[in-house]
């Protein structure tokens, strides 16, 4: 009991949850280990994966960004848009990406530079961007000429779809990132306290610039690669997902009050929460109670983590 | 013997840990009772058990003859207890008076009794001579005068015990005094006071008694405290003698390292200029709001400068931002190390490594081999007591965390000029010693040091000259030989002809 407790509670315990729990489901849910359902549920979530990379990054400055949903919106948008009036797909995968850079640079000048706070900042700029992105289509579906673009979801290497490979070249690459570079370590400074990292020679106000600016360049790829997926540039695409994002890096372990994060626990969490909605589809729950579920996941999680925290301060004292 | 509280063989432990062990005194009634011990010596404990926060493993508290059973600290406020913390527990939001009543507002079928509300608050301040207005709002209080306020609640709730944690940690020399008369008026009164502090001065002015903690365990136990010395009370909280804890050595001085120029601020409108000299130790000493934290962050650049310039070996030092001050080899350990100093979710190894990485980071990319090697080496040369360098900063006594920042600092190759604002509040007796030793290690090595620091004996005891600040101006200068407490007190005062005990 006493050293299960210890497990749980450890510094890897959502990593064993996670294991049981897909041990758990592989055996009860029929059809769900199998190699198609598996590479369907990699899919399904390589949006929210991607994007969650670098919303680690914003949760571990201590910032916040709602508006990736809309700039994944509006970048994927752009990426069909652009590609279809020039006709070149590299061009238009260019100038979603440089959006949803400018997007991002946005955020952060204003919350970095002008010290407006990032959830009142980002709440304006996820409303704004998402106009732009109904405006620009006037609130349709545009189709994507050619069939090219398809290829960028369609195309499989080793038998994996392409998106999927560039979610797990994003994981690798960010936690990198976040541990061996000195952008990463004065990421976790800047949100272990900012004064601090500020007084000891970190830049703070570029630093922070440049972490909404990665926020946005990101949602960009995510946007062109959903695009791809469904065929269109949707300016009601991803609707939510910036909640989606936010829940699987704090399942993941990262503190909103910043200074904590680890790459591994942001995949766990967005398997997670990946494998709650494909359990759900599998097994026929009405669409309406994965809400509840993924709520109630996300729920749990934020105890466990304080209890860990509370677990961790007894043994020290 | 009849004493109106006692610890009778109190023991709390935790995990890991003996915070307090078989822990037995007593307090006379109408008595200020000291009760000292260095950082983890078990003092916070002994006050966590009292205030009923935590309940003691084993041993009793008695009020009055009675074995105390409570286990809250609402039930130790029925009891007459009132613990007064470091981190006062007021809404800032509301008045004076509201806060007085806070959890028991005298009302009327749910609706406000304004009128009571003000009245007796009224009363009662006059009573134990608080000169505060009842219908302020708390956020436009001095700490000073919230602490007045936190003491004036006690006094409301009748409170048989008041402890003081640290109580003049941040106040003014001025709002001490008015502390201490009415820690005077109350113990008139008949309360007992259980004052828990650092500061030898003020114990020994104040407290009629004394207990000595240490490891947890009574050191020593002085029902009167005419009848012994500081030095004896510094030797049974550190366990080992310590003649004097300044241990001052006499350096040579060199060329002038540091030229500071008209600098000024927002919050330090007049100029200030001054110099340093290498191997040379220059104090700061003002009063609380006489400026010279202000002027600190203005030299380091942390806040923006309105005019000034800093030279440091005849080279101007890019204005305005940390970055440039730390490769121009200026280096600040700021005031306030939690808020200002550590990063306190990372290890103690990040911690040190934070600044100077980027000399030995390629593209960026971090070493974690030579960050590892950077800290060991701190870790042994400044004595850091740490279980690991993976240890997270927090965990770590005031005096280590001071260790750390200095240690982030010296692992920068090249520091010239070494700011540091109190660079010993909050840190214990031994630790003290060793940092003032690495300052002199430091200084004879060629650094300009600049030591800020609101304690007078420190100020006098670790430098080689002093500049007293005043209403935002440096007002007198004093050389070493020169040092006298009396004057530089009164030129710290902004009237000079204010009278000094």
């Amino acid at each position: 009991m006493q050293s299960l407790k210890k497990i749980l509670l450890g510094e890897q315990g959502l990593v064993v949850i996670f294991a049981l729990a897909f041990v758990l489901v592989s055996i009860t849910v029929p059809n769900f280990l199998t190699e198609r359902n598996m590479l369907g549920l990699l899919q399904s979530v390589v949006t929210i994966g991607i994007v969650s990379c670098t919303m680690m990054f914003c949760l571990a400055s201590r910032d916040f960004d709602l508006s990736v949903g809309s700039t994944v919106a509006f970048s994927g948008m752009v990426a069909v848009m652009a590609s279809n009036s020039t006709g070149s797909i590299l061009l238009g995968l260019l100038a979603a990406i440089t959006c949803g850079a400018i997007v991002g640079v946005i955020n952060g000048v204003v919350i970095a530079r002008f010290r407006i706070n990032a959830l009142i900042t980002t709440l304006a700029t996820m409303q704004i961007v998402r106009g732009f992105a109904l405006i620009s289509s006037d609130g349709r579906a545009v189709g994507i000429n050619d069939p090219a673009f398809y290829d960028l979801a369609l195309t499989r290497i080793l038998g994996v779809p392409a998106p999927v490979w560039v979610m797990g070249l994003f994981f690798v690459l960010f936690g990198f990132v976040l541990n061996r570079t000195v952008f990463g370590k004065n990421t976790l400074a800047i949100g272990g306290n900012p004064e601090a990292a500020r007084l000891a020679g970190v830049n703070v106000v570029t630093m922070r610039i440049w972490i909404f600016a990665l926020q946005g360049l990101v949602c960009g790829v995510a946007g062109i690669l959903l695009a791809s997926r469904i065929t269109s540039g949707q300016p009601n695409a991803a609707t939510g997902l910036e909640l989606s994002v936010i829940s699987a890096c704090v399942l993941g372990g990262v503190s909103l009050a910043g200074g904590r994060a680890a790459m591994t626990g942001v995949i766990v969490g967005v398997l997670i929460m990946g494998i709650a909605e494909n359990v759900m589809n599998l097994l026929n729950i009405q669409a309406f109670y994965q809400y509840v579920v993924r709520g109630m996941i996300l729920l749990l999680a934020v105890l466990l983590d304080n209890l860990r925290v509370s677990a961790a301060t007894m043994s020290r004292r | 013997m009849s004493d109106f509280l006692q610890f009778r063989a109190l023991s709390k432990g935790y995990p890991g840990v003996q915070a307090l062990a078989d822990v037995s005194f007593g307090v006379a009634r109408g008595a200020v009772h000291g009760l000292m011990g260095e950082n983890g010596a078990g003092k916070s404990t002994l006050i966590r058990l009292l205030s009923g926060d935590q309940r003691a493993d084993a041993g009793d508290i008695l009020i009055d003859g009675s074995v105390q059973t409570y286990a809250s600290v609402r039930d130790a406020f029925e009891a007459g207890v009132i613990v007064i913390h470091q981190e006062l527990q007021l809404v800032p939001e509301l008045t004076v008076a509201e806060n007085l009543w806070l959890g028991r507002f005298p009302a009327r079928a749910g609706v406000l009794d304004r009128k009571r509300l003000l009245s007796e608050v009224g009363a009662r301040l006059r009573d134990v001579g608080i000169d505060v207005n009842p219908s302020a709002k708390v956020a436009s209080l001095s700490i000073g005068e919230r602490q007045m306020v936190e003491i004036a609640k006690a006094v409301m709730l009748d409170a048989r015990v008041i402890a003081l944690d640290e109580p003049t940690s941040s106040l003014s020399s001025k709002e001490s005094e008015i502390l201490f008369s009415l820690i005077a008026r109350l113990k008139a009164r008949g309360t007992v006071i259980l004052y828990v502090s650092h500061r030898l001065d003020e114990v020994f002015r104040l407290c009629d008694s004394l207990t000595v903690l240490r490891d947890g365990k009574l050191a020593a136990h002085h029902p009167d405290l005419s009848r012994i010395t500081r030095d004896q009370v510094i030797s049974e909280m550190v366990g080992r003698e310590i003649t004097n804890i300044w241990g001052y050595r006499a350096r040579l001085h060199g060329e002038v390292r540091l030229k500071v120029e008209n600098l000024s601020g927002d919050r330090l409108p007049r100029p200030i200029d001054f110099e340093v000299r290498a191997g040379e130790i220059l104090g700061f000493f003002g009063l609380i709001g006489a400026g010279r934290s202000e002027m600190t962050r203005l030299l380091f650049g942390a806040d923006s400068r309105r005019t000034g310039r800093v030279v440091i070996d005849g080279r101007a030092v890019a204005p305005d931002s940390p970055p440039a001050s730390i490769r121009a080899g200026l280096v600040l350990c700021p005031e306030d190390r939690k808020h200002d100093g550590i990063i306190q979710s990372r290890s103690v190894e990040e911690n040190i490594a934070i600044s100077a990485r980027r000399l030995f980071s390629p593209f960026g990319l971090v070493q974690p081999r030579k960050e590892a090697e950077l800290a060991d080496r701190f870790i042994g040369q400044l004595r850091i007591r740490t279980p690991s360098r993976q240890q997270d900063i927090v965990h770590l006594s005031g005096g280590n965390q001071q260790k750390v920042i200095l240690g982030r600092w010296l692992a920068e190759a090249g520091v010239r000029v070494l700011v540091i604002d109190e660079p010993t509040r909050g840190i214990d007796v031994g630790a003290k010693s060793e940092i003032y030793a690495l300052l002199y290690d430091l200084a004879a090595a060629g650094m300009a040091i600049v030591v800020i620091s609101s304690e007078l004996p420190e100020v006098m005891g670790i430098t080689d000259r002093i500049q007293v600040m005043c209403g935002g101006q440096i007002t007198r200068q004093f050389e070493r030989a020169a040092y006298d407490e009396r004057e530089i007190l009164s030129a710290a005062f902004p009237d000079t002809r204010q009278s000094l005990p």
